[in-house]
């Protein structure tokens, strides 16, 4: 065997590893971006289920809507430790209560009128639009790391580490018809 | 909406010096950020240095001229420059890097390559066809990976990413200061008395369609003899003028390459604004501008111009590159004052969704969904082999 053969096989050797190796990199840098848009989606989420309280006691909204919102909003509020798989459907729950409470732009726009109440609107539907934006952002890394994810070379060689699979994360988070944003 | 003033570094790929769509959106919304208290710098290519305002622009190195996206444009990139956005990305210490048509190959893509952290992107072109995208090869796309928060100005640009890249997008039209565009003062050369008509764009630019315009004129200027009508933008007049049609010569005022200033007042001015554009606008701006002037709009029935249009309410559309039809409709409406007084009143109304104010609010909340307390932008050292050996191992961070 020539010495070249050598040269070739630990080009290649090298190759592989840079191939490995960089792949890896992705991998962290993509589980990095993951984390955070998790934490973002959390704080969003927290924002969003305390002004939802604000709104339901702050006397504007019919009873019934109030008091379901004052429920679903407290026990959105409560679950932020959860597992996103018991989060996820609470989380819901208030977003199909204030898509139910906020659906005539009408209606809202007579709230408005009061400026105290205007601004919670307003800082409802800026929550409201930043969990659409943060879990969307979320599940695009997501797809982005599971594509890489599914790929032999990455189980063989643990590639990913420990970190588990990474899950998209669900849920309704409509914009409620009444409010502006809808619109746009 | 955000509590805090953020640290905000903006990329544009290309030369600050020239004049462009992309160019303008990085310099409204980075002005619109600092009207908002945040602290806003750019990164671009500067060909004169002399002119750029120090502390808002950093200075990213000469542009060449390379041809790119059908078009030519100048970008800068190449071992000094990535160095130069290094030092950027070190002195400034952003909680957030938004970088502006990531696939230009040029100081965006650098950044994508050299930053980490918080980084929201936004693409402006549609594109079809790059070969970059259809190859996308592994640095591309580990750069592209990075994004954490993608925003398209149209629904060609994120047809374009989506089907590159997978995953989605946020729509957030351009923003256009309307308020700039409601000019009083009128052009001196447009006559009040008789009916006008304006083309405006590059005139060597076959896509921006003015062959089509050229060629539908005769017929205009036989139905409406007295017709202005009006040419501006940069290229040789002459090399047109030697092919046109003397009487049709008559009728037109080429206004050559004109300031910002001059096209508000020529926009506010005429009655039609013509947009002959024949294919790769994935938005108008120019459409929005007009209607912000108050001037009826007429384009070609472009996917994108029938959106910023609404489908036909905000303004008239021919067929594209049918100069019988654009001729046609042009006619009709020079003739039909009242026609063009209900183009200007739906364009006034559509146009304020694309108003600045509102846009910033969008954008805004895009930052917000990507950053997280104490997350700022650094540098990636995984791009040097030094830093990939430090950090890259599998399993060792």
């Amino acid at each position: 065997m020539n010495w070249y053969w050598f040269v070739i096989f630990g080009l290649l050797i090298a190759m592989f590893g840079w191939y490995l190796s960089s792949t890896a990199g992705r991998l962290d840098r993509l589980h990095r971006r993951i984390e955070t848009a998790t934490f973002a989606l959390d704080s969003q989420l927290l924002r969003r289920s305390s002004i939802a309280i604000e709104l339901s006691v702050a006397g504007v909204l019919d009873p019934a809507s109030s008091e379901v919102l004052a429920e679903t909003a407290h026990d959105a509020r409560l679950a932020t430790d959860s597992p996103m798989e018991v989060r996820i459907p609470i989380e819901s729950a208030l977003s199909e209560v204030l898509i139910q409470a906020l659906d005539d732009p009408e209606e809202v726009g007579f709230l408005r009128q009061d400026s105290l109440t205007a601004d919670l609107i307003d800082e409802l539907e800026a929550a409201i639009r930043r969990v659409e934006l943060s879990r969307q952002f979320l599940n695009d890394a997501v797809d982005a790391c599971l594509r890489i994810r599914d790929n032999n070379l990455v189980h063989w060689f643990r590639l990913a580490g420990h970190t588990p699979l990474p899950q998209a994360w669900i849920m309704v988070d409509r914009m409620p018809e009444g409010l502006t944003y809808a619109g746009a | 909406m955000s509590s805090e003033p953020l640290r905000i570094g903006m990329v544009c790929p290309y030369a600050w010096d020239a004049p462009g769509g992309v160019r303008s959106h990085v310099a409204d919304l980075a002005e619109e950020l600092r009207a908002r208290g945040h602290y806003v710098n750019i990164l671009a290519p500067v060909d004169d240095p002399s002119l750029i305002a120090k502390g808002e622009v950093t200075n990213g190195g000469k542009s060449i001229a390379i041809p790119y996206n059908g078009s030519v444009a100048r970008l800068n990139f190449g071992l000094r420059a990535t160095r130069q956005v290094r030092k950027w990305i070190q002195e400034h210490d952003f909680d957030l890097v938004h970088v502006h048509e990531p696939m230009a190959p040029g100081l965006s893509l650098l950044t994508l390559w050299v930053a980490d952290g918080p980084i929201v992107s936004t693409w402006h072109s549609s594109n079809p066809r790059s070969r970059v995208l259809a190859s996308l090869n592994r640095v591309v796309q580990t750069a592209m990976e990075k994004v954490s928060g993608r925003i398209a100005v149209s629904e060609d640009a994120r047809r374009t990413l989506v089907s590159h890249l997978g995953g989605d997008a946020v729509l957030i039209p351009n923003g256009v200061r309307v308020k700039a565009f409601q000019s009083t003062t009128r052009h001196p050369l447009v006559s009040m008395s008789v009916p006008s008509i304006l083309f405006l764009g590059r005139l060597d630019e076959s896509r921006k369609g003015l062959d089509v315009f050229l060629a539908a004129l005769p017929q205009v200027i036989e139905a409406v003899p007295d017709v202005q009508v009006f040419i501006a933008g940069p290229g040789d007049v002459e090399d047109i003028r030697k092919n046109l049609d003397p009487q049709v010569d008559q009728n037109i005022t080429f206004l050559g390459r004109i300031s910002d200033e001059e096209k508000v007042q020529v926009l506010g001015s005429v009655d039609i604004y013509v947009a002959p554009n024949t294919g790769g606008e994935s938005f108008g701006i120019v459409l929005i501008e007009a209607m912000a002037a108050g001037t009826a709009v007429l384009a070609s029935d472009l996917p994108a111009f029938s959106r910023v249009l609404d489908g036909g309410v905000a303004g008239a559309m021919f067929v594209n590159e049918d100069s019988d039809d654009l001729a046609q409709q042009a006619v009709a409406l020079l003739l039909d004052p009242q026609r063009r007084a209900s183009l200007v009143a739906a364009g006034s109304q559509r146009v304020m969704r694309f108003d600045w104010d509102h846009v910033v609010d969008d954008v805004l909340a895009v930052y917000d969904s990507v950053t997280i307390s104490g997350e700022r932008v650094h540098e990636d050292l995984r791009g040097q082999i030094i830093g990939r050996l430090s950090t890259g191992i599998p399993g060792l961070r």
